[in-house]
């Protein structure tokens, strides 16, 4: 790996957030691709409830300490690209903000034994635009739904693609990446066309058909 | 994770034994970040003249390792410092100019996705 020169202009950063309940391959995914050892940095981040009926009683803001996975590659000499596994296992989802500022986009991994875990982070990516994807990930002992009956478990819109994947596997995991950047990219260059129209128009399927337990 | 690719990994530092204390003892109970624009990937750069400044330890050590550009993310693993910690340090010596931060696009053209996305699917 060359590293970046003094005389180089300036490295452009990206990041794509990998996101999902405890367990399902966050440290694993990013470790499968990551040039340095996956780390593990701890991160105050503030939890705000969201997807979440009234009949909560817990409202307003707390600051929670959640261990981040944090992996890079560098893809020139002048783009890097940084991956941050986060948390997002309960019915409030962390506010990401502060991670998911200014990201590429995300990956949403999905273990079929336990799709609910997943809800909080697709909630948020829906909410807040960001452009992601959903990885299933294939665990020993899961029942194998098909991918369509995942999307319906999920109740996410039709245009919002998702993959299998193996977090173990680092070709598998770069499959993920280089579709979330196709994704990315479609809407990009969607984005005035009609099927964005047409996506906003019917609206998000979610909170309403995505019962949260 | 304990697999042959990261023989190292059950050495990675734990923060959970102190987590409240050791933040505040470096930096003087102070945890809100004051700068904008400053994200966890935003790369740094330190100025010619930090690394004959006067700065002790942990400033001491992003200055140096910030000659070559660094993330946030980057000086808080190297540091083995929690992400707030090294915020409100970084984000001192941005104020005091040793350190700065390197343009980076307001949004990320079209072009720059497509080539994100051809060099993904070559690694
Ligand atoms: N079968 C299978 N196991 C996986 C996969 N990804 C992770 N695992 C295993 O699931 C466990 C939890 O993974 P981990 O990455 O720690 O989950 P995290 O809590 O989301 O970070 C580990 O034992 C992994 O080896 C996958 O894609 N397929
Ligand atoms: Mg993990």
């Amino acid at each position: 790996m060359s590293a970046l020169s003094d005389t180089a202009a300036p490295p452009i950063a990206v990041k794509i957030v990998i996101s999902g309940g405890f367990g399902v391959g966050k440290t694993t995914f990013v470790g499968a691709i990551s040039e340095i050892e996956p780390l593990v940095t701890e991160a105050e981040l503030t939890e705000r409830s969201i997807g979440v009926d009234d009949t909560s009683a817990v409202s307003g803001k707390t600051t929670t300490t959640v261990a981040l996975d944090f992996g890079r590659i560098t893809l020139d000499d002048t783009l890097l690209l940084y991956l941050f596994g986060t948390p997002g296992q309960d019915r409030f989802a962390f506010l990401w903000d502060d991670l998911v500022d200014g990201a590429l986009g995300a990956v949403v991994l999905v273990d079929t034994r336990r799709v609910e875990d997943s809800f909080p982070a697709i909630d948020y990516f829906e909410e807040n635009e960001i452009p992601f994807i959903v990885a299933v990930n294939r665990f020993d002992g899961g029942q194998r739904f098909g991918l369509a009956e995942v999307r319906d478990a999920l109740g996410v819109d039709a245009t919002v693609p998702i993959v299998e994947c193996d977090a173990r596997q680092r070709e598998s995991v770069k499959d993920v990446l280089a579709a979330l950047t196709e994704e990315v990219l479609t809407r990009r260059l969607g984005a005035s066309g009609p099927g964005a129209v047409a996506r906003r128009e019917q609206g998000p399927t979610s909170p309403a058909s995505r019962r949260h337990p | 994770m304990t697999d042959d690719k990261w023989p190292h990994a059950g050495h990675r530092p734990r923060y959970d034994e102190d987590p409240v204390v050791r933040p505040f003892m470096l930096t003087g109970g102070r945890t809100r970040p004051v700068h904008d624009g400053l994200r966890i990937e935003t790369q740094l750069v330190a100025a010619p003249a930090a690394l004959s400044a006067p700065l002790r330890f942990e400033s001491r050590r992003i200055v140096e390792l910030c000659q070559r550009s660094k993330s946030l993310a980057d000086l808080s693993a190297a540091l083995m410092a929690p992400l707030g910690v090294v915020r409100v340090i970084v984000g001192d010596l941005l104020t005091e100019g040793y350190l700065r931060i390197e343009e980076q696009p307001d949004q990320l053209s079209t072009s720059l996705i497509e080539r994100i996305r051809d060099r993904v699917r070559a690694l």
